[in-house]
């Protein structure tokens, strides 16, 4: 499995995140958006940062650059693809998911550890929790808070498409422990098919063992295969 | 061809919470302003040419559609000038 982390103008925690893959054992290369996919490319990561300055819109400049068609393809075909915080903002943008992450509620950007409670324990990026297993993880961002009408969100919800929800430490999921004014608490979903996946945390913040928590790494283990 | 500017509004949809605009409100309250709400809205202007006001606004609205708005987030206006 070679998992190519996408490196645009602005990214910022494209190393973090090749570091934190290759501690779970996962062979990761960072790949430069306008060199295209290399050829035996197995698995995508979008990351975290600014691409484009976050100009327009967070995500919106670095979806519609000719790197995300290939990305496109290759979801397709069942190559599974995750976007972290920016990425994940790209991702929505590229609708690749649906929704949007968009200004936080509190017009800030804000960076601080969160809970965050698997919902769904069936798709590749959860299936080393239990559903209803909490995580304590970070966010670093301005625009994180999830937005979709209602009625699309209902239909994500029943087709069991929200991956995390933000909680509290024992796995309730209220308003006071919502950090951005997400709709419902998302802080993670799936496209059509869930090995397409995007999130605002930051596995790869929690992931190393020389520096604290591993709480990540079961998401990034999600590119390892069963 | 026709010079024309379109002038592109893009808002956010009724109901979508707009933390900057509710921001910028309170900062006028404390200026001793008074005032019943604020939206606020981005706007572009395109210098285009095309046959007739009816593919401006065409190939304006593709942009956009794929661009400039998030049908998740936005609804938006389209106005055409002859410049």
């Amino acid at each position: 499995m070679t998992v190519a982390v996408i490196q645009f103008g602005g990214s910022n925690c494209d190393r973090d995140t090749v570091r934190a893959l290759q501690e779970v054992g996962v062979d990761a290369r960072l790949v430069w958006h306008e060199d295209g996919l290399p050829p035996g490319t197995e698995g995508i990561v979008l990351p975290g940062g600014f691409s484009y300055g976050d100009y327009l819109r967070a995500g919106a400049m670095a979806a519609r650059s000719p790197v995300i068609d290939e990305v496109r393809s290759l979801a397709e075909e069942g190559v599974p693809v995750l976007g972290i915080c920016n990425g994940a903002q790209i991702g929505c943008e590229a609708s690749l998911t649906p929704g949007a992450f968009t200004r936080n509620r509190s017009a800030r950007f804000q960076c601080e550890r969160v809970h965050i409670r698997v919902e769904n324990a069936g798709t590749p990026w959860t299936r080393a929790f239990e559903t209803g297993d909490v995580i304590e993880i970070p966010i670093a961002h301005g625009e994180g808070r999830f937005e979709i009408a209602d009625d699309r969100l209902a239909g994500l919800e029943y087709e069991n498409r929200v991956l995390f929800r933000y909680c509290t430490p024992d796995g309730e999921v209220t308003e006071a422990a919502n950090p951005n004014g997400s709709k419902h608490n998302v802080a993670g979903i799936v496209g059509e098919e869930d090995h397409v996946a995007m999130m605002m945390p930051h596995p790869e913040r929690v992931s190393l063992t020389d520096i604290g928590s591993t709480a990540g790494q079961g998401i990034l283990r999600g590119f390892a295969g069963t | 061809m026709t010079a024309y500017t379109a002038t592109v509004t893009v808002r956010l949809k009724e109901g979508v919470l707009d933390p900057e605009a509710e921001t910028t409100r309170r900062a006028l309250e404390r200026l001793g302003f008074e005032l019943g709400g604020l939206r606020s809205a981005d706007q572009f202007e395109i210098d285009l040419d095309a046959d007739d006001e009816g593919s401006a606004r065409e190939r304006v609205t593709e942009m956009t559609e794929r661009l400039l708005a998030n049908p998740t987030l936005h609804d938006y206006e389209v106005h055409i000038d002859q410049r």
